[in-house]
């Protein structure tokens, strides 16, 4: 709209001095007050769509789960609702399966986000070179993402299986014993993560490479003019430049781990599953509140789970725009 | 005169857009709303119409041939089963279905560890079939589980779990134990405690990498089931806590776990049944349902090698066993009624034991031939009939609370864990208690 404005506004015919009418006059300022009119107000009215079914799926939502959140409500009776304050909330944050849950996630964000990335900023760095067949390669490499989280889960899942799963079966076959994968503290929570890696690490990997592609070659040529070798090129070119889109893809990989869900849940399936493990040992807090609400039927405390996620994420958010903040100033 | 009619044609598409943004949030509001009904699939014009039945596990309905019998005898009803292989996944699906009134099979089936919670919460959304079926033709105990306190009934039961044992007399026979019924149950006669001496008898002798028991939660299940009272007292209180049956039939899963008399697998998961087919395991507590699980998953290679005999102790007890309800949700609640009416029926039952196993709940199915000389060849030919029909008689009546289920599967959870993982059985308790709290809510 902001160019079409000047071109309007020289369209609008001039004057023509006293020949004309006080009711030309008028009709023309009408008219231009109309202009401007559509000029300001139909920009809203074309992203009014967007709004309206934000508020319907977004904030809707989002505001009856806190209201469910200070309620009583059970799966069994959805129209009862029984108000009871902040007990929801009290209730979680003195249940240890929630701070379980939480550490979980974090852990398994970690394990699973520090890796991913890395591993991504190297393939990017491989990919940005001239390569034979190189759309392919890039193709290939977000296939991954494209592929159901139920179905990477599942196939996951007969991988690290106990009895008869395939890893088992390589370690067996390599002299390393048996171990039960998803029953372990930490066995279970790599065998998550490998998942989320093995998911996520080519949609990063692409981001890089487009931000890589972005940085101008005269850099690079000067570089090397300057004798720097590939490493440092890398180290003292690449990376700086992709600091933005480095912060970037952690914040959208901090979201994806904070809603954790598809993978855990299947791992093992079913109703331990839906408990992250029979000691809870790889429940994200997404799966705590599917199991309150959805196994257990208590909408309230799931609900008030719910509100604990967002106040955690904003949390990350801020911590992460203080850091890029500090990031961008040492930058420059 | 160009530019005015500029301007009204850009106001006018933009009220265009306008319009089909609004409708289109508006169909997408109301597109969520409406039941999306396919246009009734279950009839169509010649009055030909499709029965749904939802259930779990086994109701061995299909292996009975009772639906295609149905039909045969209905020629204008079809009847299609849809089966969730494990009960705990089955029912939160259906108190869903049952909160949004759309999704629910025209008839449900419910465990008994969950009628409790129906009957207290969702009457109201099945039909009675108190007019249809006369209660006094079941057990005595069974039709007052599914009936409200106004005296509806919402449920017609299917069978019943008196309780067995059934034994791999193969593996007794390597351990050096009898493999005679008699023999065995002798044996073990004296109650539980016994039932674990055998156990150390069998671990000494038998065969590498066997165990005497699939799983310690299953002989709490057992334990627990034998007492009229469980979780929760006649008031409707949770007492879980101080039940005698409780601490009873933890203390020994405790003392199994310790003794290593378990192989420490979930019931019915997919490591279970591998088990059963290597056999791995020389006793499973044998519910009269189990027999046709145990089968299904050891297979026919091992058929002949297993047995049953009556279960440890004096004490009747009865674990699980299902009932029939007819949401009044659904299109053909007449039609579901008499099928469910049929169904649950002395002769249906009884086609259903002789192919199943599943012990009738229904009385006048006790004098048919097929179960009162019912033999499993499965199983050596195991008279069950008889095994069975006499702990029925001596089932005591029993408290039933609305979670029942769900504190047996977070109790049965935390004994995985004293089994598989060496969990100290005051901390498994800890966990327990934790986690059924949580249950009650």
């Amino acid at each position: 709209m902001a160019t079409s404005t000047p071109t309007r506004d020289a369209y609008v015919p001039p004057p023509r001095g006293s020949q004309q009418t006080p009711v030309n006059a008028r009709r023309q300022m009408w008219r231009s007050r109309l202009w401007r009119f559509d000029d300001k107000a139909s920009p809203y009215a074309y992203i009014a769509p967007f709004f309206l079914v934000f508020g319907a799926f977004g904030l809707y939502p989002l505001i009856y789960t806190g209201w469910i959140a200070l309620h009583r409500v059970e799966m069994t009776g959805l129209d009862q609702m029984e108000w009871v304050g902040w007990d929801n909330f009290d209730r979680i944050l003195h249940d240890a399966e929630f701070w379980t849950a939480v550490t979980n996630t974090f852990v398994i964000g970690v394990i699973s986000t520090v890796p991913q990335l890395l591993v991504a900023l190297g393939l990017a760095h491989l990919l940005n070179y001239k390569l034979r067949a190189s759309t392919f390669w890039r193709t290939v490499i977000l296939t991954p993402y494209a592929t159901s989280v139920a179905s990477a889960a599942l196939v996951f899942a007969l991988v690290f299986r106990a009895d008869g799963g395939l890893l088992n079966w390589v370690l067996h076959f390599v002299g390393l014993g048996h171990t039960n994968w998803a029953n372990g503290e930490w066995t279970s929570k790599i065998a998550i993560s490998v998942i989320v890696i093995w998911r996520w690490t080519g949609y990063n990997t692409l981001i890089y490479l487009a931000a890589m592609q972005a940085v101008p070659s005269d850099l690079y040529e000067a570089a090397s003019l300057d004798g720097a070798s590939r490493w440092q090129q890398f180290r003292k070119v690449t990376i700086p430049s992709l600091r933005p889109t480095i912060l970037f893809t952690i914040v959208i990989s901090t979201i994806g781990a904070m809603q954790l869900f598809g993978e855990p849940l299947l791992l093992e399936g079913g109703a331990i599953g839906a408990t992250g493990g029979t000691e809870n040992q790889y429940e994200t807090l997404s799966v705590y509140l599917y199991n309150y609400g959805w196994h257990l039927g208590h909408l309230g405390p799931a609900a008030a789970v719910a509100w604990a996620m967002l106040a955690l994420l904003l949390i990350i958010a801020a911590v992460n725009w203080l850091i890029g903040r500090f990031v961008r100033k040492s930058a420059v | 005169m160009r530019i005015t009619r500029t301007v009204a044609g850009r106001s006018r598409r933009a009220a265009v857009l306008v319009t089909t943004g609004l409708t289109a949030s508006a169909l997408l509001l109301t597109g969520c709303s409406s039941d999306s009904d396919s246009s009734d699939e279950s009839s169509d014009a010649n009055g030909k119409i499709t029965l749904t039945v939802a259930d779990f596990g086994q109701f061995g309905y299909k292996e009975a041939g009772l639906f295609a019998k149905y039909h045969e005898l209905h020629p204008n009803i079809t009847v299609k089963e849809d089966t969730t292989a494990e009960e705990k996944n089955y029912y939160p699906k259906l108190l869903q279905q049952l909160s949004a009134g759309s999704g629910l099979a025209d008839v449900q089936g419910i465990e008994v560890g969950r009628i409790k919670e129906i009957v207290d919460t969702k009457a109201d959304q099945f039909a009675d079939l108190s007019k249809s079926i006369d209660v006094n033709d079941w057990v005595s105990w069974k039709e007052k589980q599914a009936t409200t306190k106004d005296g509806k009934v919402i449920g017609a039961g299917t069978d019943i779990g008196p309780m067995s044992l059934c034994y791999n007399s193969e593996l007794f026979k390597k351990a050096g134990l009898p493999t005679d019924r008699k023999a065995v149950a002798a044996k073990f006669a004296g109650g539980w405690e016994d039932y674990l001496k055998l156990g150390e008898e069998y671990q000494k002798n038998a065969p590498a990498g066997t165990y005497f028991m699939d799983s310690a939660s299953a002989m709490f299940n057992a334990v627990v089931s034998s007492n009229a009272k469980q979780y929760y007292d006649e008031s409707g209180k949770a007492i879980y806590k101080d039940s005698p049956s409780v601490k009873q039939g933890w203390n020994l899963a405790a003392e199994a776990a310790d003794k290593k008399l378990t192989q420490g697998l979930a019931q019915f998961g997919d490591p279970w049944k591998a088990a059963l087919r290597k056999s791995t395991m020389a006793t499973v507590v044998c519910p009269a349902w189990m027999a046709a699980q145990i089968s299904d998953a050891a297979g026919e290679g091992n058929k002949g090698k297993w047995d049953i005999t009556t279960a440890p102790g004096e004490t009747a007890s009865n674990w699980g066993g299902s009932f029939l309800g007819v949401p009044t949700a659904g299109k053909h609640v007449k039609e579901a009624g008499e099928l469910v009416k049929w169904l649950t029926a002395p002769e249906q039952q009884a086609a259903v034991f002789k192919a199943t196993g599943l012990f009738p709940s229904n009385k006048g199915a006790y004098d048919l031939a097929d179960v009162k000389t019912g033999k499993l060849p499965y199983f050596n030919d195991a008279p069950i009939g008889e095994i069975y029909a006499d702990e029925a008689k001596s089932i005591p009546e029993t408290v039933l609370g609305p979670k029942d289920a769900d504190i047996k599967d977070a109790i049965s959870t935390q004994i995985n864990n004293m089994e598989q993982r060496g969990t100290s059985p005051d901390k498994a308790w800890d966990a327990a208690v934790d986690k059924v709290d949580k249950v009650i809510g």
